[in-house]
């Protein structure tokens, strides 16, 4: 039998990573189960990257209290975690005397909240802030900010699995049953032995809701498109720029990305299928001119990429949607701590989420602090955001530092070295591009990714039909062209 | 910092016949810098012939084409860089690359741009639908085979008929996949017509013009792809749409000229070939800054690319021995018929060799240049394609060095 798990996490994504982390605080076995084969193929990875002020949600909500206290620590853990996060501000745009009113009422919503610093701005400061903004006036949210959403899920995974934490990945829970003290979690791989079980499944949380017998949580998908612009429109936008909200509905914004690019969207379609990311050509269409509405340097030469993300939503029987649910229910399924409905703004709120997990689990078990817990975890350091003196140094130090593998992000090979050899073991295509941003620029791959394909082969040992683009069954190539000798 | 005379971004086709040329005018204090192992550029991966019948008449393949410079470039003892690729040219020709031995930064005199082209991707034209593995731009196709020595595909469908996108559909079928089809936006082909014969129809590989993928899918690897026939205004015609099942998409959609250093440099760029505003001396906005080749518009043939780095190359060298060259107060004025003409600024005191391609097809044609009114230039064509570059010289004894010349096509 498998060694037995004091906490088995289903899923590893942005949150069951944060709780993975803030659980490696204590002396415990962890593990995290993940279907996929990294850490961000899901939600976390798919979103518009905002970190959110508190001020759109429902005062006294789960939402409103974990995304507030979420905002205030994003400087240290990024700090801590190293990921990168810039505090740039955000601004809803309106015009009409209606926008006004739904403008204050939100100013007023946030400030219960706890989100400091809201201001209505008139069009004169837009302009100052956001030049070539569309709209008559705005509330600004000063700390409202953007970071990269696959740096800081892999920075909570791989610091949760340098303080103890197993990951396994291509491990899809298929069922769970109660054992003496405990659970059997089945897996596509085996089965795994736990006393605590944490239903950190995002999209699938109903589902695994359900296997732990809390049933009913009605789980809907919104299905959000976007649009990824060439990083020369970056620096045109200093920081996202929202419409003004509906109640449940952020509305189609324009945000500057970390790295410098800018993304338009999303869309909000109810889905069932939670596992169909295609992008179609009404959407696209529909994104390039609403946000066209907001910002006028949407132009397709500029179009790199799109993409599509899903919100899980937890909603009532008349479809109305409801807050995060954390909870422990010991009455039918003690020791299991039930994350349901954890959608936007879980990213900014992904560690409080994680701490209010713990704390439901502290009031029902000690938890011992380790002494050996080291909450600081180091990333890839990245050649293109130096200096042209430390890059100098660098390359002095490492060589791998003077060979630019990926030209559009200058991506270099001791990146991407790096990132093969990343702490989770993961060994995708798409594992690289997400740890070095190798096949995100421009030319999406055009000129690197045979590089980082055969540097895949070469320092893995792989075979080249071996190697896959993202997900199971994905494999880039059929073989060789002749055998060689 | 070290000062160079001249300092060649890409040592390319383009890179290197200008590397050879101002070498034959002179020039000694030369580098190439190239980001590659090898020189030649993306002739490596080319290694179908047809390479050379303008300029060597003869045929060539890629890499054979490549070498008759490298050749030159090793006998004169031209100095060069591999593995070392370029990071930033200033605007005042600060040039600075990195390699393995460290970063380097050289103060030229002259830089000439010849960094050459990519290919326009999935995300670049916004084609709707998944994104599994299995969607590979002709290029990235061609250099896995060719450079990698591996197999992408097996059953594979083509969108756009560019040239590399034929010759791949060749390659495939005979590596031993099927090639379903190739489909085409447009309703004329891209590509050459002499690719069209030896890449498709030998192979019996159906061409669609006037058709388009509206759909791709597939969660890991690609499954399949639905096809629709589109209108004169390239949208797709409901109720033609057809599924293809196959595990490979290559895109032939268009080549970009590859620019990002040109613009960090401070050089204004052309909106309709997305490279440099030049003048007939293939230089920049910015002074002592050239261009040539497919940095500078996509060409049809490589033969081209190495004759307009020549050209340049004379210019540069001018440019390096004896300062400031003629200023070119002369504007080229294209009518709608044409995408665009290089040079885009001329004298009017130099014979001058115009390039450009028309947007569509047009037969039984007249390309006609026009200065203050009068015809000083004309050339009769049978059938002008898009695909094909058309040049046409205009002697300096017809010119002055007022008034635009407009360039238009009449039938």
């Amino acid at each position: 039998m498998k060694e037995r798990y004091d906490v088995l996490i289903i899923g590893g994504g942005m949150v069951g990573s944060a709780v993975a982390r803030e659980l490696s605080r204590y002396d415990l076995r962890i593990g995290v189960l993940e279907k996929n084969l990294d850490v961000c193929y899901e939600t976390s990875g798919r979103n518009s990257a905002v970190v959110h002020g508190g001020f759109a949600y429902d005062p006294g909500t789960l939402k409103a209290k974990l995304c507030v206290e979420g905002n205030q620590m994003m400087g240290q853990l990024a700090e801590e975690l190293d990921f990168p996060f810039l505090r740039c501000g955000k601004v809803l745009v309106g015009n009409t005397d209606e926008d006004m009113e739904t403008l204050k009422r939100t100013l007023k919503q946030g400030e219960t909240n706890g989100s400091v610093g809201l201001e209505i701005i008139d069009e004169d400061r837009l302009h100052e802030l956001v030049p070539a903004v569309v709209g008559k006036f705005a509330m600004f949210s000063p700390n409202s900010g953007i970071l990269d959403p696959f740096q800081y899920t892999i920075a909570l995974a791989e610091n949760a699995h340098e303080n103890g934490a197993d990951y396994f990945f291509d491990h899809e829970a298929t069922g769970i049953s109660r054992e003496q003290d405990g659970y059997v979690i089945s897996t596509v791989q085996g089965d795994y032995h736990t006393r605590w079980v944490v239903n950190a499944a995002g999209l699938g949380c109903g589902k695994i809701s359900d296997m732990l017998g809390i049933k009913g949580y009605k789980i809907i998908g919104s299905k959000g498109d976007y649009i990824i612009l060439d990083k020369r429109t970056g620096p045109l936008l200093p920081m996202p720029v929202y419409p003004v909200p509906s109640n449940t509905y952020m509305g189609i914004h324009v945000t500057n990305t970390i790295d410098g690019n800018v993304t338009i969207g999303p869309n909000a379609d109810m889905v069932t299928d939670f596992d169909y990311y295609g992008v179609p050509q009404k959407n696209m269409d529909y994104l390039a001119k609403s946000a066209s509405d907001l910002w006028p340097h949407i132009h397709k030469a500029d179009y790199i990429r799109n993409y599509s993300g899903i919100l899980p939503k937890w909603v009532d029987d008349n479809g109305v949607i409801q807050d995060f649910k954390i909870e422990i229910r010991d009455e039918l399924a003690p020791q299991a701590v039930n994350l349901v409905g954890i959608e936007s703004p879980g990213l900014t709120a992904a560690v409080p989420i994680a701490r209010y997990a713990i704390n439901l689990m502290k009031q029902r078990e000690e938890l011992k602090e380790k002494a050996d817990f080291n909450p600081r975890r180091k990333g890839i350091v990245r050649f293109e955001s130096l200096s042209t003196e430390e890059k100098a140094r660098m390359i002095k130090e490492n060589p791998d530092y003077g060979e630019v593998i990926c030209r559009c992000e200058k991506v270099t090979r001791a990146e991407i070295l790096a990132a093969i050899h990343n702490p989770l073991g993961v060994s995708t295509m798409v594992g690289i591009k997400y740890r070095t941003r190798s096949m995100m620029g421009r030319c999406q791959g055009g000129y690197c990714q045979m590089r980082v394909e055969q540097m895949i082969e070469e320092e893995l040992g792989r075979k080249e039909t071996e190697v896959l683009y993202a997900r199971q069954n994905s494999q880039v190539l059929f073989g060789k062209v002749r055998e060689e000798d | 910092m070290e000062k160079k005379a001249v300092i060649i971004v890409g040592g390319g086709p383009a890179g290197l016949a200008a590397a050879v040329e101002l070498y034959n005018k002179g020039i000694r204090d030369i580098l190439i810098l190239e980001r590659e192992k090898h020189l030649g550029g993306i002739l490596r991966q080319c290694i179908h012939d047809g390479f050379g019948l303008t300029r060597f008449k003869t045929t060539l393949s890629g890499p054979e084409y490549a070498q008759r410079f490298i050749d030159e470039v090793l006998e004169k003892g031209i100095p060069f860089l591999t593995d070392t690729t370029v990071l930033d040219v200033s605007e005042d020709k600060v040039v600075t690359a990195a390699s393995r031995k460290g970063l380097i930064r050289f103060q030229a005199q002259s830089v000439i741009l010849t960094m050459g082209c990519r290919e326009r991707t999935r995300g670049a034209l916004g084609i709707p639908g998944e994104r599994p593995a299995g969607v590979f731009t002709a290029g990235v196709a061609q250099a896995y085979m060719n450079l990698y020595n591996r197999m992408p595909a097996k059953e594979v469908v083509i969108l756009g008929s560019g040239d590399i996108g034929m010759i791949m559909a060749r390659r495939l079928t005979l590596e031993g996949a099927h090639v379903q089809a190739v489909f085409e936006i447009q309703p004329i082909p891209s590509g050459l017509p002499r690719n069209i014969e030896q890449c498709l129809n030998d192979y019996h590989i159906p061409l669609y013009l006037s058709h388009t993928i509206t759909e791709i899918h597939g969660g890991s690897r690609l499954t399949g792809v639905t096809v629709a026939q589109v209108d004169e205004h390239f949208q797709p015609i409901p109720g033609t749409e057809k599924d293809y099942t196959c595990d490979t998409l290559i895109l032939s959609v268009g080549l970009l000229p590859e620019n990002e250093l040109s613009i960090d440099a401070g050089v204004q760029l052309d909106n309709r070939t997305r490279g440099a505003v030049v003048d007939e001396h293939f230089q920049t906005n910015v002074e002592g800054i050239f261009a040539a080749g497919n940095v500078l518009h996509v060409h049809d043939l490589v033969d081209f690319v190495s004759m307009e780095a020549e050209a340049l190359a004379d210019s540069a060298a001018a440019y390096v021995t004896n300062g400031p060259l003629p200023e070119c107060p002369v504007q080229v004025i294209a009518d709608g018929n044409i995408g665009h003409t290089i040079p885009q600024k001329i004298s009017g005191q130099k014979d001058v060799r115009l390039s450009m391609r028309v947007k569509r097809l047009i037969k039984d044609c007249r390309v006609v240049v026009r200065q203050n009114g009068e015809e000083i230039a004309a050339k009769r064509m049978k059938k002008a394609l898009p695909a094909e570059m058309i040049q046409i010289l205009v002697k300096a004894d017809k010119m002055t060095s007022t008034g635009d010349l407009e360039v238009s096509i009449e039938c």
